[in-house]
């Protein structure tokens, strides 16, 4: 396959394109998660765009921003990865929404991760599951890992295996309601050389 | 107080006035201090990788911990600083990912000991170029499973070491 060189500037065909992909994802998401905190879960529009790896710390407030991050590998026809970020009040939320009670006590902190785990998990398979239909691409995902940390030192660990390859990610922001409450999350993918020229060939808007 | 000056992703700053260089947020990553404590010259580097193994590094050699310590003591000698005076002390190296093991099976390349080991092999890196260009280590304060936001005083050395969930430190 031939590697175009790729500028970091998309059409905003292929921006609307990757939202539309955004859109289903994250509705694939809502339905699941509702069903999972038996709750109502409404979601706003999301928003895709394409960004420099350093730009990505402002997206949460900055580098030393505590966010919750989950993140899991993707493998199979196309390679990458995927963080979820969420703000820690976010992040605090939704696992008290997953487990179904107020998570106060720091004995519930192995809970608190495992939910958001899940969370995660569930967000990206969703969106995987999106952009698998629309591609006709293979994905699988690996399990996930949990750290509460820095936006910066979380990133780091993403950013290591993508640094010889593509400098820009593709950043889904999405937003959730769940009961009134507001859980703000980014979606991260950092697709490894070549994936997105793949990902956007298949869906009908190539990188020219 | 002096001003705050950021040292992001694979910069390198050195600075002879009285200056604190800032990396926020060091996972992984490794920020090497350098300072020449007579002539109050120091800088900060703020690596990803642990060695460019002959990879070009030439427009971005701080995206490296071997070619930016290198690059760094050479950026301090130019500010006045005296090579058998340099001294230095890491941040940073941390795993923040505890990857369960399996997870990474399939993806090959031997990634899950590549990722999960990173922050380890970034200060041994540094290390080895420290020893390589005799500058001894005075200090670090690096692995464990946390961020820190390292400061550096260029003018005495001090190095104020912040995390989240880990208090705070001198070094």
């Amino acid at each position: 396959m031939s590697e175009k060189k790729f500028d970091g500037v998309l059409s905003s065909v292929q921006i609307d394109a990757l939202r539309e992909v955004g859109n289903i994802g994250a509705g694939n998401a809502a339905i699941a998660l509702s069903e999972m905190v038996e709750k109502r879960v409404e979601l706003s529009v999301p928003k895709a765009n394409l960004l420099p790896l350093a730009k990505v710390p402002a997206l949460v407030g900055g580098p030393e921003t505590p966010v919750a991050g989950v993140y899991l590998r993707v493998f199979g026809e196309t390679r990458g990865s995927i963080l979820l970020l969420l703000e820690r009040d976010s992040a605090m939320s939704l696992a008290d929404f997953m487990v179904n009670r107020k998570l106060g006590n720091f004995d519930d902190e192995k809970l608190r991760r495992s939910a958001l785990k899940e969370t995660g998990s569930i967000i990206s398979g969703a969106y995987l599951c999106a952009l698998s239909e629309l591609t006709g691409l293979n994905f699988k995902q690996s399990v996930p890992a949990f750290a509460m940390d820095m936006a910066g030192a979380i990133l780091d660990h993403v950013l290591v295996g993508h640094a010889e390859c593509e400098d820009y990610v593709l950043v889904v922001e999405t937003d959730f309601k769940v009961e009134g409450v507001r859980i703000q999350g980014h979606l991260i993918l950092f697709p490894d050389l070549g994936t997105l020229s793949v990902i956007l060939e298949r869906l009908g808007v190539p990188i020219e | 107080m002096s001003e705050v000056t950021p040292v992001g992703v694979a910069e390198i700053r050195a600075s002879k006035n009285s200056e604190i260089l800032a990396s926020y947020g060091l996972g992984s990553c490794v920020a090497v201090a350098i300072f020449d404590p007579m002539k109050k010259v120091g800088g900060l580097v703020h690596a990803l990788l642990p060695e460019s193994r002959g990879r070009d590094s030439g427009e971005n050699p701080g995206k490296f911990a071997d070619t930016g310590v290198a690059s760094l003591v050479e950026k301090l000698i130019e500010l006045g600083a005296r090579r058998r005076f340099l001294r230095s002390k890491i941040v940073g190296g941390a795993c923040m990912f505890e990857m369960p093991s399996g997870a990474w099976s399939s993806s090959g390349k031997d990634g899950r000991s590549f990722l999960s080991d990173i922050g380890r092999r970034n200060v041994e890196a540094a290390k080895q170029k420290l020893e390589e260009l005799k500058i001894p280590l005075v200090a670090e304060d690096t692995g464990g499973n946390y961020g820190r936001t390292v400061k550096l005083n260029t003018e005495t050395g001090d190095i104020e070491v912040n995390s989240l969930f880990h208090g705070s430190t001198h070094i």
